[in-house]
């Protein structure tokens, strides 16, 4: 089974998933090694990392020096293929007009979805953040602890391959041992961050990411992922051996055509399709989940964006993995006699409690990195070292104005030069020639820049709903999006730039970011880290959640929801692992409820 | 935006700069959302270029004025610095297209200045009649009244001037940025750097 148009699906599957990314992936991976005959539908286009990825192109190679353009939001070399802040033919709206209330909805349509060109920074929820309203009162705890997922994260973690060291810090989950790649060594301005933030009481340490920085060890995982499956564990070691670590060059959102680091084309796909159970269907857009008349779930209607026409697959059981926006609005258009409101949503809630990670950052110029030797710094093309959450114990002990911790990630600046300016004109003043190039050249690597990614609590405010009027180009009702930031979040980032002020001063250096007064001028927009996740919370009761435990929706058994959706709590640790690792465990109970003939 | 807002305009949000499909001038059009990545692009590939000969003689002079051939590296003129400047102000976006006045007019203006002075081309001026005018623009913070939109100009000019030039391999070494090329290993800063910076390699 392979890569098809929408002519050539069987007439049933045992599961559909919707969506190609770290959610769908991990769900097609888990059940067609587990045996069952799987259709994945993507609306964007097939990707192949292999022969698209622009590895070593330089920027001058690239049209405007490979800088960012409306087409192109993360410049020329992003991995991302239709998509960005916008998606031609498939709008969304706002249900506010003022600036701090905008979400910004990032969408990329190609197979392996944002895979392709995220951070790969991969870390663990702690103890704390599956139980945070235990713990101050806010939000909502989840009905799972972090033991229930444990092991799934450190499968999950074997299976991707993530580098970084146990640091036995709170609330920051160890790994057992030898699961964990080396961390890469600290770049210089890493180092020096590291040692003048430990001043200011900063702790920095190697940062969890999911590339190869040795070879798996395909000969020995497979059987820790797959005990007594043989047949899956040649498939998972066939396709460990095909990836190579990483060579210490290019940045990793142009996305790795040797497979060093995660995406889902080139981690979860191949050993997939590899088993002879998985069909993919590009190109199409889903419109809504079919309903039987025993009040399951029994198939997709989408439309083949290559023709126009709508088409149908049949399935057993439904895996929705759309992303938190898309799998909404997936869910709110799917609406019959039993649920009006749209499926799986007798709660009410379907939509409700939004959310994405807090972001905001500072900039500064460090002498002490001035005219420093040239070396490569290029590295595992992205971070080495962040700071994780450090003060729970302040908040613990009620010294703190808010609630939810952050970690902060970090950039230096040698990397590779090109359409843009590294001589900025305050400090180039009047220069040219000799001048100017001396100074570009002293200045080069001394600019660093410190980013909040910090936990937002779940709110009334936050939420998505169905556009009354406006429809996409296949005449489906497009998303609205409402969306308010609390005094939590406001009071965070206010201590994350006075944080980072002390920081940059701590080494000698300069802020060159405007400092705002008002949090609400820097606070980036909902959406913009994209991080959305919430929508269709899991919990302990249908009344007052969508899902249970197991991703699966209260109202229709054989329906679950594998991206973000089910997320109670935002943790300021990036969303991705966890979404893999819940999949893989919402996954084999799936497969445990088809083996008792349940599907 | 609000629902009655997207429908007026087809788009979704107002989100800085996005114009989908929208044709800004001429023949121009923008590479789209799915662009061939592998190729390497030349300037001229995508959208017809803009400068004539008058235009890219004052724009190379210019920019070996800005970065000129020393031990560092080759003159701008020599990299395609200028071929990069003229796909620039001729692109379909919206960055480069409110670049592009300030920079054809730039252009004319510092012929004409060039000819009021010395009755030449900026580009057939010596040296010292080339930093002559450079100088009295180089400061937007100095300049005088009736030169500060051509130092805003300059400002501009030697931003794109450097923004492609350090893209090229030369520029990286003008520059000294070390990188893009496959390693066996990832060693850190070397013992050097790490003396100057006064650190020790934490990761062993």
């Amino acid at each position: 089974m392979p890569i098809i148009t929408s002519s050539k699906t069987q007439p049933e599957y045992d599961v559909a998933i919707v969506g190609s990314g770290a959610g769908g992936g991990q769900m097609a991976f888990t059940l067609t090694l587990g045996g069952l005959k799987c259709v994945m539908l993507e609306a964007g286009r097939n990707y192949d990392p292999a022969t698209e990825t622009p590895m070593f192109q330089t920027k001058a190679q690239g049209p405007l020096q490979a800088s960012r353009t409306e087409d192109k939001p993360f410049g020329f070399y992003d991995a991302t293929v239709d998509g960005g802040w916008q998606v031609p033919n498939e709008p969304y709206t706002q249900a506010s007009d003022k600036p701090e209330e905008q979400f910004a909805w990032w969408r990329a349509r190609m197979l392996g979805g944002r895979t392709n060109h995220w951070g790969r920074i991969s870390l663990r929820n702690g103890p704390y953040d599956f139980k945070p309203k235990s713990r101050d009162g806010l939000g909502f705890d989840w009905p799972i602890s972090y033991e229930d997922v444990a092991d799934y994260y450190t499968k999950a973690e074997m299976l991707i391959g993530v580098y970084g060291t146990n640091t036995g810090m709170e609330n920051t989950p160890s790994s057992p041992d030898g699961v964990l790649l080396p961390p890469p060594k600290g770049r210089a301005s890493e180092l020096v961050t590291q040692k003048y933030a430990k001043k200011v009481g900063v702790p920095v340490v190697p940062i969890h990411r999911a590339v190869l920085t040795k070879p798996l060890d395909w000969q020995n995982i497979p059987a820790k992922l797959h005990p007594g499956n043989a047949w899956a564990q040649k498939i998972v070691g066939d396709s460990m051996l095909q990836r190579a670590a990483c060579f210490w060059a290019t940045e990793c959102g142009r996305g790795c055509s040797i497979r060093a680091n995660y995406q889902s084309t080139t981690v979860h796909l191949p050993p997939a399709l590899a088993t002879g159970n998985l069909d993919i269907v590009p190109n199409a857009h889903v419109r809504e989940i079919t309903l039987g008349p025993d009040g399951k779930a029994n198939g997709v209607i989408y439309i083949d964006k290559t023709t126009g026409q709508e088409a149908r697959i049949k399935a057993k059981a439904v895996v929705l993995a759309a992303s938190s926006g898309e799998t909404v609005r997936i869910l709110l258009n799917s609406k019959s006699n039993a649920f009006p409101d749209g499926l799986a949503n007798r709660s009410g809630l379907v939509g409700k409690y939004l959310m994405d990670t807090i972001g905001t950052g500072v900039s500064g110029q460090v002498p002490l990195l001035e005219n420093v030797p040239p070396h490569n710094e290029d590295g595992a093309g992205g971070s080495h070292f962040y700071a994780p959450w450090w003060l729970y114990g302040e908040q613990k002990a009620g010294r703190m104005d808010f609630p939810r911790g952050y970690h902060i990630e970090m950039g230096g600046s040698r990397g590779m030069p090109g359409g843009s300016n590294p001589l900025p004109d305050d400090l180039g003043r009047g220069a040219y020639g000799r001048k100017f190039k001396e100074e570009a050249r002293r200045y080069y690597g001394s600019f660093v820049g410190y980013s909040c990614r910090g936990e937002m609590i779940p709110n009334e405010d936050c939420y998505c709903d169905l556009d009354p009027v406006v429809k996409d180009k296949w005449g489906i009702p497009v998303l609205r999006f409402h969306w308010k930031w609390a005094e939590h979040e406001l009071k965070q980032v206010q201590h994350a730039q006075r944080t980072f002020v002390a920081m940059i001063e701590a080494m000698g250096g300069t802020v060159r970011s405007r400092l705002e007064a008002d949090p609400l001028k820097y606070i980036e927009n909902g959406g913009k880290i994209i991080h959305e996740v919430g929508g269709a919370l899991m919990g302990e009761a249908a009344e007052k959640s969508v899902c249970n435990q197991w991703n699966q929706t209260w109202d229709v058994k054989n329906l679950f929801l594998c991206d973000g959706t089910p997320f109670p709590s935002n943790a300021d640790k990036n969303p991705t692992l966890t979404i893999m690792a819940l999949a893989w465990r919402a996954g084999d109970h799936l497969l445990e409820q088809a083996r008792q003939g349940n599907l | 935006m609000t629902t009655a807002a997207a429908l007026s305009t087809g788009a979704a949000i107002d989100l800085p700069s996005v114009s989908y499909g929208q044709v800004k001038q001429g023949a121009a059009k923008p590479y789209g959302t799915d662009p061939d990545l592998q190729k390497v692009y030349r300037p001229g590939d995508l959208w017809p270029l803009t400068f004539d000969a008058r235009q890219i003689k004052a724009a190379g002079a210019l920019a070996d004025v800005i970065l000129p051939a020393d031990d560092l590296g080759p003159a701008a003129s020599t990299l395609g610095v200028v071929d990069m400047l003229d796909e620039w102000v001729s692109a379909p976006y919206d960055t480069q297209q409110k670049d592009r006045p300030i920079i054809l007019d730039g252009l004319a203006w510092i012929d004409a200045e060039s000819r009021k002075r010395y009755q030449k081309d900026f580009a057939d001026l010596p040296e010292s009649g080339k930093t002559a005018i450079c100088d009295v623009i180089c400061d937007p913070a100095k300049a005088d009244k009736e030169f500060r939109t051509a130092a805003r100009f300059f400002s501009k000019f030697r931003a794109l001037c450097a923004g492609a030039y350090y893209a090229t391999p030369d520029g990286w070494k003008a520059l000294g940025y070390v990188g893009n090329v496959a390693l066996a290993s990832f060693d850190g800063p070397p013992p050097e750097v790490l003396a100057q910076l006064g650190v020790e390699q934490t990761v062993v």
